[in-house]
């Protein structure tokens, strides 16, 4: 019996100290936080991981205030930006000229690559955009087209609704015309897939690609963060975080996001989704 | 406190726990039912019955979106029929092994392995289907459908490989309720049927397999139900793309569609997978009302 009251309390003691350890971490992130308000976004469905994974962190940074983020598209988004209903606007893709007459200055916070993948054994290393069209949208079935050897070729994609999905379709052109011959629903499943299946192709985030398969070159230009930030790689985008005038400009709340965006914190946030750190 | 008073106290306390977890159950079913009812009837008026039940073009996401999904629902009936189809007869056959013909040691062996079977988690099924299953049909694929300007090759992903998974997920089912009531034959039967000068096989095939009848059907039943509601193993090897089941294509069940897309979609996509659940249950639900009348009906005969 008194054994059992030893142990109770020594599990209450243990309790009360990692509360008040928790408690601790929470006052000193309070510190850097007088700022009190609400931040309005909107735009971008393709911005939506990033979104919730920045917003989130920095709401842990800064308690006091909220970040709102509606997906409605980019064009919607820099819209709702020029008639001042927000305080910045997403968008997937670079600024209309347009858009910028209007006043919306271009914040590039990532940048998005794809990379087009080919097992091992695939000795075809570069298409053109319009052969990978071709490619998925069943029109060329055979690898020996395109200089390879007489392989069928598997086409392997994402499920619907996929942010990699409607990037790779809307980048190359092929919005709902694509013929899969599989569709996983993960970016490892499409990586390990396309390892092992002789005349796969699939498209994954360009962080993840590994010396387990090949990424193709597109147009000559090959898959990786130099080429993208030359812009010379068709399946990048960028994604902006567009302000009516320059950040300098904007209320104390507006800069304070965008700096947590450009600290090593939010750097993280943007690394750890696959995307690419604008230069 | 007298002793029985005592008695008495642990008694009702007894008694209003057990009524407690009973409610508990019957709560969730009922909770469950009306969830899934008012989930997945809203698609139904937005997209219309016809169009989501017999439309074959599944495009949750074009900007002209589609969702029809009678090769989604075609391909969870044609791949438990399938798998049914492979798994019964040979998990019959292994019942009728272990009870009527294999000595008592081999039995000993047999049945345990066939017990394992199914304690194995589905995605080891899926993993083996996967690493194993896939390359050979690939290749099966390859000497097929050689030269073929209208195939579009899958990689071994297909709705063979789900059946063949499936099937062999549902036999230790089929086996060991089979074997059950294989065994709960009265030996006076049997030993009846030989005395008139029937042979052994002849004995199992028209005394003791009709006898066991109803025992057998229940396994049948229960395996379709597990292949039905498979959803793990079938994500792994089928392909995931909506397509006619035939045994060379890329296929969807129902149950890989709300797995895969579940994760990113909104607005009426998500309305719709919520429909493709209440398809499968109601599915799930009438597989079950027969298993019950089955059983009703097996105690009937006795």
């Amino acid at each position: 019996m008194k054994r059992k009251i030893m142990k109770t309390l020594a599990i209450g003691v243990a309790i009360v100290m990692m509360v008040s350890s928790l408690a601790g971490c929470g006052k000193s992130a309070d510190s850097n936080a007088s700022l009190t308000g609400k931040i309005s976004i909107a735009g971008s469905t393709s911005m939506e991981k990033l979104c919730e994974a920045m917003s989130e962190s920095f709401m842990k940074a800064y308690p006091d205030i909220t970040v709102t983020v509606e997906y409605t598209g980019s064009g919607a988004g820099i819209e709702s930006l020029t008639q001042g209903s927000i305080d910045i606007g997403n968008a997937s893709r670079g600024l209309k000229d347009g858009e910028k007459e209007q006043g919306a200055v271009e914040n590039i916070v990532a940048i998005d690559g794809i990379a087009v993948i080919t097992d091992k054994a695939n000795t075809v290393a570069d298409l053109t955009s319009e052969q990978l069209a071709s490619i998925y949208t069943g029109d060329v079935t055979n690898w020996s087209e395109f200089g390879g050897s007489d392989e069928a070729i598997v086409v392997i994609g994402r499920e619907a609704g996929s942010g990699t999905r409607s990037a790779f379709e809307e980048l190359l052109k092929v919005e709902d015309t694509c013929k899969y011959a599989q569709e996983l629903d993960s970016t490892g499943a499409v990586l390990a897939k396309v390892a092992s299946t002789p005349g796969a192709i699939g498209y994954v985030s360009l962080d993840v690609v590994d010396d387990t398969v090949t990424a193709v070159s597109l147009n000559g230009a090959p898959a990786t963060e130099e080429s993208i930030l030359a812009g010379e790689y068709l399946l990048s985008r960028p994604f902006v975080m567009a302000t009516m005038g320059e950040i300098a400009e904007q209320n104390e709340l507006v800069q304070t996001w965008f700096a947590y965006i450009a600290s090593e914190e939010g750097k993280a946030v943007i690394t750890d989704l696959g995307l690419i750190l604008p230069q | 406190m007298t002793n029985k008073a005592k008695i008495n106290t642990i008694e009702t306390a007894a008694k209003i726990v057990f009524t407690l977890c009973a409610v508990l159950a019957v709560f969730a079913v009922c909770s469950i039912t009306i969830y899934m009812v008012a989930k997945g009837t809203p698609a139904f008026a937005n997209v219309g019955v016809s169009e989501l039940l017999f439309g074959t073009l599944w495009k949750p996401t074009a900007s002209n979106a589609s969702y029809g999904i009678l090769y989604i629902i075609l391909s969870s009936i044609v791949g438990t029929g399938a798998s049914v189809l492979i798994g019964v007869p040979v998990g019959l056959f292994t019942a009728v092994f272990l009870t009527e013909i294999s000595n008592k040691k081999l039995a000993a062996v047999v049945q345990p392995a066939v017990e394992l079977l199914a304690a194995i988690p589905s995605v080891i099924y899926g993993l083996l289907g996967l690493m194993l299953l896939n390359p050979v049909m690939f290749k099966l694929e390859k000497l097929i459908f050689a030269g073929s300007k209208t195939h579009q090759f899958t990689g071994g992903s297909n709705m063979l490989s789900a059946v063949v998974v499936l099937a062999i997920m549902i036999l230790p089912t089929v086996v060991n309720v089979s074997a059950s009531s294989i065994r709960s034959v009265s030996k006076d039967l049997r030993a009846a049927s030989l005395a008139l000068g029937a042979s052994k096989i002849q004995t199992i095939f028209k005394v003791t397999i009709p006898a066991a009848k109803s025992g057998i059907m229940t396994g049948s039943v229960l395996g379709i139900g597990r292949a039905l509601g498979e959803a793990m193993a079938i994500n792994m090897v089928a392909g995931g793309s909506v397509n006619l089941p035939l045994p060379f294509n890329s296929v969807r069940f129902l149950t890989t569609q709300l797995v895969s897309e579940m994760g990113y979609a909104e607005g009426t996509h998500r309305q719709v997978l919520f429909s493709v659940g209440l398809v499968l249950y109601l599915f799930i639900m009438i597989i079950n009302l027969l298993l019950q009348k089955l059983r009703k009906g097996a105690t009937e005969n006795e």
